[in-house]
């Protein structure tokens, strides 16, 4: 991709970005919803996030990740450990970092 | 910016910014999300660096930094714009990947709906997960309530701050830091955090289980459709849980009568 086709795509996703973010905040009267649908949306959220979240921890270039020995798992899980003890998303990151930077840099894992 | 009751609406930028400033709600929204910066820093940082190794030119990056502003979009994209994918096949996946904030859109409706369409633009051109997941928490009754506008702006100026300022200097600093030190994992952890937050009863917690098989199940799909096939699954079993006797949330199933 040169640099203009670059620019093009770097505009097109700050477009994409106002866009989905306010996608039903545009019209000027609610969009009207079926009552199902209502009750869908309080799921969609959550499910998205995992569906982010869970490849990046347990999958390795698609595959995945065959051993225990791995950084993400073991800092996730005491990342996961700690949100269900103390339910801090701060201590969450802290101390998930603080497991998996060591795996990583020192032991490589 | 104006609900009835309210003192009368500041006129200038600066008047604003005074007005701002010694809200209670700001200081609230503050509050509420300053903890949230160091993993938004990381995982800033990560994605300024990322940028940069991908190829970008490092002005292009500033400028994607500074417009794109959705950290898992641009993550997303930058691999296909390496490697030279045509500008529609980058557009649809972010679109993709930014499914979510649509439905955010429909609930942000409920607190913001009253106002001007271009603040209604503008404020959901900065609401990012972590806004929309500290709002629903704080303001939990769906309606709009004074003091809420003050809340999300302030929230979200830490959270521009937060995120623009730890991405601009991975943009400079691309060739320092190693990208073996997987300093982006601190963003996965924030999310993990953000989407645990959301973990309320039994029906959300099977919710994620399946969204997390369909997920890794799905992976290989192109365009990041995963993330469509994860939340229709998950959808399906939420609604399935809500009929009688399908082990979700007991007031839903108490409120639905019996066909």
């Amino acid at each position: 991709m040169n640099t203009w086709e670059a620019a093009l795509a770097i505009v097109g996703l700050a477009l994409v970005t106002v866009l989905t973010r306010s996608l039903l905040m545009l019209p000027r009267e609610e969009v009207p919803m079926p009552a199902w649908v209502k009750r869908a949306l309080k799921y969609a959220p959550l499910a998205a996030l995992v569906a982010i979240v869970v490849p990046e921890v347990l999958l390795t270039r698609g595959a995945l990740i065959g051993t225990l020995a791995d950084a993400r798992l073991i800092g996730a899980a005491v990342g996961l450990a700690y949100y269900f003890w103390k339910r801090g998303i701060l201590g969450t990151i802290v101390t998930g970092m603080l497991v998996f930077l060591p795996l990583r840099i020192g032991l490589g894992w | 910016m104006h609900l009835p009751g309210d003192p009368p609406a500041p006129v200038t930028l600066r008047q604003r910014w005074q007005a701002l400033r010694q809200h209670p709600e700001a200081a609230r929204g503050v509050r509420d999300m300053l903890p949230m910066v160091p993993g938004m820093a990381a995982w800033g940082l990560v994605t300024g660096v990322a940028m940069v190794k991908s190829g970008l030119d490092p002005w292009l990056a500033l400028l994607m930094s500074l417009t794109v502003f959705a950290g898992s979009s641009q993550l997303a994209a930058l691999p296909l714009i390496a490697t030279g994918a045509p500008v529609w096949v980058v557009l649809l996946t972010a679109c993709i990947v930014n499914l979510r904030f649509v439905v955010y859109s429909a609930q942000w409706r409920w607190y913001f709906g009253h106002l001007p369409r271009g603040q209604r633009v503008a404020l959901s051109y900065l609401a990012a997960d972590i806004n929309y997941a500290l709002f629903i928490k704080a303001w939990p009754e769906p309606e709009p309530r004074p003091g809420q506008i003050e809340y999300f702006v302030s929230g979200a100026v830490v959270v521009w701050i937060g995120w623009q300022i730890p991405s601009i200097v991975g943009i400079v600093l691309a060739d320092v830091i190693p990208p073996a030190w997987g300093l982006g994992f601190a963003g996965t952890l924030a999310l993990i955090g953000l989407t645990c937050s959301l973990l309320v009863d039994r029906a959300t917690w099977i919710c994620a289980a399946v969204a997390a098989l369909a997920a890794v199940a799905a992976y290989a799909l192109p365009y990041k459709l995963h993330i469509v096939v994860a939340v229709a699954a998950a959808v399906a079993a939420g609604l399935l849980m809500e009929r009688p006797g399908g082990g979700g949330r007991l007031v839903a199933v108490a409120r639905r009568p019996a066909p």
